[in-house]
């Protein structure tokens, strides 16, 4: 007979090592598909290497995409850990975007210091709008923001095509659904010439910093902490539960609000219904196989950015479909969940009258 | 525009239970796995490996109802799998929920993709037909709404009097239900706490890959990216508008359904007013509201997303 | 007589801690055996061995078949024990609250893959063991609108729906009133009679005396005494439970002081009344223990939350110092010095993943020694930890190690170092002891008694009339969400109270 008992305490080793193990092994497992596909592993793997690592353009691309995911991992990192369940990063992606493209997109031809900094704020603010509307809806009505967060992204994702459509449509665009292009003066500036990596990038790490030196360090952190941990002992010592969840909920939002300004204003220059290919949701994986720490959301977004880059430049070599990237992703995540249960609980096998470890 | 002729047009009826088909199966699907005390957020992704699979196997070559059966026993699968992580592990079912989304979603699209490489247009199968029943399919009104549905629809509808059978007259509905709001209650009386939870998963999830096999089976005829577009999770918003009741849930899958059956009309009606996106969203706005509306006096199974561990008490 | 069970050597431990030591029980046929003991002596832990929940390290059982012949009980499983007829019934009723009473008797004992349901003769064997039993319950209700009284009807038919001959009840009368548990005992005679072998835990002394036909106590997980109840009387037994040595607590007379606390006609509608209070009145002093005496669910947690400032009043006034609260909430309780041991103190006590330093502060996170501008002052935080470990003997893995590693009684000392602190004028301490061993027991009565001395007012809510009548000045009794003062600290007295009756 086989029981789970908690382990006594969980080690620093496991907090480390579990998500590394769950990103090597979601990889090794990659082998599997890639049989059945047809292809060498051995071919692949080394093509998904030259991809992300071969060049500096490499590089660049997968810190391209890093970038966004960084946003939404942070989203729902600090959602999450005071247990506020924000699916809804995907949404808020497109409200910060929308909101971008509406300022900056000719509506006020002024100074970059200004345009820009108005464009990030608001692009924050309209995402932080997005998350906290469901939060009303839970602390008010009770109702699970799992589902809100969720639904509200086919809302949104429907109210950007009417955007696209209509006031947001660009004039010159021969009547495509996109938006008209962020005033040069508005955009993020590149790193490196030539290169599509931006600086967005600095503002999502300057971001992780500040996210992991305020959640030890801060009043606000510590609150959160407690409410995630324990909302019934943190609201009998006297923190406010419901305000301390509006406060991760603008900041959670503001976040994935910023990937969509960070993409709009960094990369792509004007705005269409596919700018993320699922970011948000992505985000959730980062953030899982962060362990919520903002700081490791930088190490696991640049793991998953590598594995869409690598398997994007594999397919095209290889002719394996790059759903494998998702594949990949998904199975991470699930790793990661058993790698935290093999974290905080052992089985012990109970023979009769004996307990053996 | 006359919202009134709609209403009591044929086809208008027909359309919503069309419509509401897919969600009858998603919302008992759900339901089941409620009531056993687990959170099965991995509908959306179930909902795409039955609408892959039970196609895929129709397209290879079997038949309509063994497609079916594939597309069951592929979300039972999957369902497994999410009952193995959240029952005896007793991890966190709305992570599991959301990572067996984005698995089975993952492994159909790229199972879809790895079998038809390079077409360009979907391929299409012989989907159900309607079901022309003679005599009643002849009637007024009823014939067209009720007896022109395919089988599937038909099966929807069974499935709902089986549900509501099995939850309120038998032993198995009653540990479920039990088991559901504390499990304690079924281990002290001998009963398996695992075995009923991962059981309702399995089932339950069986179920909400009927409701994606519909959608190529029966609503369409070919399997595209996306198509399942959010229905799962409305099916969760249902789920608890229904208060965890088949009946109810019968109900509230039909409502929707009226209600985008309805948007689709009003649209063609007065699209020249509003655009059109104002009708799409409205289902899903409508969802939101009806989990706000029921979210506080909906009677939730106590021990939802609580986990359980034997010998723990 | 002959013997129907016999636990041979059973021996637990959970980690270092040893719950059982080598206990030798046995039980005859037709006889009611108390098992006595304070809280944490191993009398659950037994019983949870006895029923398959816990698999004991060492030992074995033996149970008599139909036949009366003793044969080896599988250990470790449930299903084992209920089949040789044991029957359990948990402190924490394991009913479920959404399907009926009979759907709860017959549960499990019907085939579950049956398309129809024939319970005509589980229903009629319900009924007539209720007829020959007297025990009494709503058949077709949901669980959920049964009174607590009912629902342990409930529970003991399960058992004898399944043919048990062995029936343990685990402090059965802890949600009782004085007449439901005198009629729950009249019909476990009724059952013992009729053969019916019961085991029950308890640690009152009095109903232990005046039903059981044997006693045995346990103390420190080993068994440590056994004889006839005959011959027994309450000094040997209450020296058993506790041991020899055990310090009686000094308690000075003191005259009580200015009013701290005054509640004006407050009413607090709950959802039920176990969290109700009807317009009461409540004055506190300095330098007084107030005890509030009650069954559970007679309105404690209402009070409770009142005080904790979770509860709003729907009428009347609370006052502290001559302060109106005008807006009742955690955080204004706590600053103006209502100090608060919550009655759960796992779940409503301390943030179990974070440190035992920053539990420690959790109360005082606006003070300007532990934050400024928002941050934390770290180096602060862990001095007032180490500081307070010592000066209240929090024992553990460290003030940086999660406070959930603590045990029950070293989380309860946290959160009187949290509590007392900060000086609090008044103090809420409710079941301030429950669960804990007798050391910490002690430690939290002197503690409350140096409040008291240092002019603090203590409302002490508790179950047991025995920590109550030991610490407190005044005693108030709580009843269906009211609350009247006694008279006298005269036991008796205060028992007719707590169940309705005119002293």
């Amino acid at each position: 007979m086989i029981r789970i008992e908690p382990r006594n305490n969980t080690s620093k080793t496991f907090a480390f090592g579990i998500p590394i193990l769950s990103a090597v092994l979601s990889l090794a497992l990659a082998a599997i598909p890639l049989l059945l596909a047809g292809a060498n592993p051995i071919a692949a793997y080394g093509e998904m290497i030259k991809g992300v690592f071969g060049s500096v353009f490499a590089v660049s691309e997968m810190l391209t995409r890093a970038t966004p995911l960084i946003f939404t991992g942070l989203a729902a990192a600090l959602a999450f850990r005071a247990k506020l369940w924000n699916i809804g990063a995907e949404g808020q992606l497109y409200l910060g975007a929308m909101a971008a493209v509406a300022i900056g997109s000719g509506a006020f031809d002024i100074s970059g210091f200004i345009l820009l900094p108005l464009i990030v704020i608001l692009g924050a603010a309209a995402g932080a709008a997005g998350m906290a509307a469901p939060t009303y809806l839970k602390t008010r009505f009770g109702a699970d923001e799992v589902v809100t967060t969720l639904l509200l992204n086919f809302i949104i994702l429907i109210f950007l095509q009417m955007m696209l459509e209509g006031p947001l449509q660009d004039p010159m665009g021969l009547g495509w659904p996109q938006s008209a292009p962020v005033l040069d003066q508005g955009m993020l500036p590149p790193l490196i010439e030539r290169m599509r990596v931006h600086s967005g990038l600095i503002i999502a790490l300057v971001l992780a910093a500040i996210a992991q030196f305020m959640l030890a360090r801060s009043v606000w952190g510590f609150k959160l902490r407690a409410v995630g941990e324990n909302a019934a002992a943190a609201k009998h010592a006297g923190i406010k539960v419901n305000r301390s969840l509006f406060g991760v909920a603008i900041i959670s939002g503001g976040l994935a609000g910023l990937a969509g300004v960070s993409e709009v204003a960094g990369l792509k220059g004007y705005l269409t219904a596919d700018l993320s290919p699922g970011f948000g949701y992505t985000g959730i994986v980062v953030a899982m196989l962060a362990g919520l720490s903002p700081l490791g959301v930088v190490a696991a977004a640049v793991f998953i950015a590598s594995v869409f880059v690598g398997a994007d430049s594999m397919s095209r070599a290889m002719g394996v479909s790059s759903f494998l990237a998702d594949l990949v992703v998904s199975m991470s995540l699930l790793c990661v969940l058993v790698g935290g249960f093999i974290a905080k609980y052992r089985l012990v096998r109970t023979d009769t009258g004996k307990v053996a470890a | 525009m006359d919202i009134l002729s709609i209403l009591i047009s044929e086809s208008f009826w027909a359309a919503s239970l069309r419509i509401a088909t897919p969600l009858i199966f998603g919302v008992l699907g759900a339901l089941i796995c409620e009531r056993s005390g687990v959170l099965n957020l991995g509908i959306e992704g179930i909902f795409v490996v039955g609408a892959m699979c039970g196609w895929m196997a129709v397209w290879l070559g079997a038949g309509l109802w063994s497609g079916v059966l594939v597309a069951a026993l592929a979300g039972a699968l999957f369902g497994l799998f999410h009952a193995i992580l959240t029952v005896p592990l007793g991890l966190s079912q709305h992570v599991s929920g959301l990572g067996i989304t984005l698995f089975a979603t993952s492994v159909s699209y790229f199972t879809y993709r790895t079998t038809l490489p390079n077409v360009s247009s979907p391929p299409r199968i012989e989907p159900f037909q309607p079901l022309d029943i003679p005599i009643l399919s002849d009637l007024p009104f009823i014939g067209t709404v009720l007896f022109q549905q395919t089988a599937m629809t038909w099966l929807a509808l069974l499935m709902v009097v089986i549900v509501w059978y099995v939850m309120n007259r038998t032993a198995l509905g009653v540990a479920i239900k039990a088991v559901g709001d504390n499990p304690d209650s079924v281990d002290a009386q001998g009963l398996s706490v695992y075995a009923l939870r991962m059981g309702a998963i399995v089932a339950g999830s069986a179920l909400m890959a009927l409701g994606g096999a519909f959608l190529t089976m029966s609503a369409f005829d070919a399997f595209f990216f996306g198509m399942v577009n959010g229905r799962g999770w409305v099916c969760i918003a249902l789920v608890i508008f229904a208060s965890w009741r088949p009946g109810k849930a019968l109900f509230g899958a039909l409502l929707f359904g009226a209600f985008d059956a309805l948007q689709v009309r009003l649209q063609t009606e007065m699209g020249a007013l509003v655009p059109g996106q104002v009708f799409l969203m409205a289902p899903y706005i409508l969802s939101i509201i009806a989990l706000v509306v029921a979210a506080r006096s909906a009677d939730y199974p106590r021990a939802l997303l609580t986990p359980w561990f034997k010998g723990q008490r | 007589m002959r013997t129907v069970l016999s636990l041979n050597g059973l021996s637990k431990r959970f980690g270092s801690v040893i719950a059982n030591n080598n206990v030798t029980l046995t039980l005859k046929r037709g006889e009611v055996l108390a098992l006595l003991g304070e809280n944490g002596a191993g009398k659950t832990t037994l019983m949870n061995m006895l029923f398959g929940h816990y698999l004991p390290d060492a030992g074995t059982i033996d149970v008599a078949d139909e036949n009366g012949q003793l044969q080896s009980l599988q250990l470790g499983h449930p299903q084992a024990a209920l089949s040789s007829g044991i029957g359990m019934v948990h402190q924490h009723f394991t009913l479920a609250e959404n399907i009926s009473a009979i759907d709860n008797i017959t549960l499990g004992s019907e085939r579950l893959l049956t398309l129809r349901r024939d319970r005509s003769a589980a229903r009629r064997k319900i009924e007539s063991i209720m007829e020959k039993s007297g025990l009494n319950a709503p058949l077709n209700v949901p669980v959920g609108r049964l009174s607590v009284g009912e629902r342990q009807r409930v529970e003991i038919l399960k058992a004898l729906y399944r043919d048990a001959r062995i029936l343990v009840l685990d402090e059965p009368t802890a949600v009782l009133t004085p007449q439901e548990a005198d009629m729950l005992f009249e019909n476990i005679k009724a059952m013992t009679a009729e053969g019916l072998s019961v085991i029950f835990i308890s640690h009152k002394l009095r109903e232990v005396l005046a039903f059981s036909d044997r006693i045995a106590v346990l103390r420190h997980g080993e068994k440590v005494g056994e004889m006839a109840t005959a011959d027994a009387d309450e000094k040997t037994i209450a020296r058993m439970m506790v041991g020899a040595d055990t310090p009686k607590i000094a308690r000075q007379e003191m005259a009580a002081g200015e009013t701290i606390t005054e509640l004006k006609g407050v009413t607090v509608s709950g959802r039920s009344k176990r969290d109700s209070l009807e317009s009461v009145d409540l004055t506190v002093r300095a330098h007084e223990i107030l005890g509030i005496a009650g069954i559970s669910g007679n309105g404690q947690s209402a009070l409770a939350k009142l005080i904790s400032g979770l509860a709003i009043p729907t009428r009347g006034t609370i006052e502290i110092d001559d302060q109106a609260i005008t807006s009742p909430n955690p955080a204004s309780m706590i600053s103006a010095g209502v100090g608060r041991i919550p009655e759960d103190r796992h779940y409503e006590g301390i943030v179990g993943a974070m440190t035992v330093a920053e539990n420690m502060v959790i109360e005082r996170l606006s003070d300007p020694d532990i934050q400024s501008n928002g941050l934390l002052r770290r180096d602060a935080i862990q001095s007032n930890a180490s500081t307070l470990t010592k000066e209240y003997d929090v024992r553990g893995p460290g003030v940086t190690a999660s406070a959930q590693l603590l045990s029950g009684g070293n989380i309860q000392k946290l959160i009187l170092a949290r509590v007392f602190d900060r000086g609090p004028r008044v103090i809420l301490a409710n079941q301030p002891t429950r669960g804990l061993d007798m050391g910490a027991a002690a430690e939290v009565g002197r503690r409350l008694l140096e409040a008291r001395a240092r002019g603090a007012g203590i409302i002490l809510i508790s179950e047991d009339l025995d920590e109550i009548l030991g610490l407190a000045d005044r005693i108030v009794v709580i009843r269906d969400g009211n609350l009247v003062e006694a008279d006298s600290q005269d036991r008796e007295k205060i028992g007719m109270m707590m169940a309705g009756e005119a002293a």
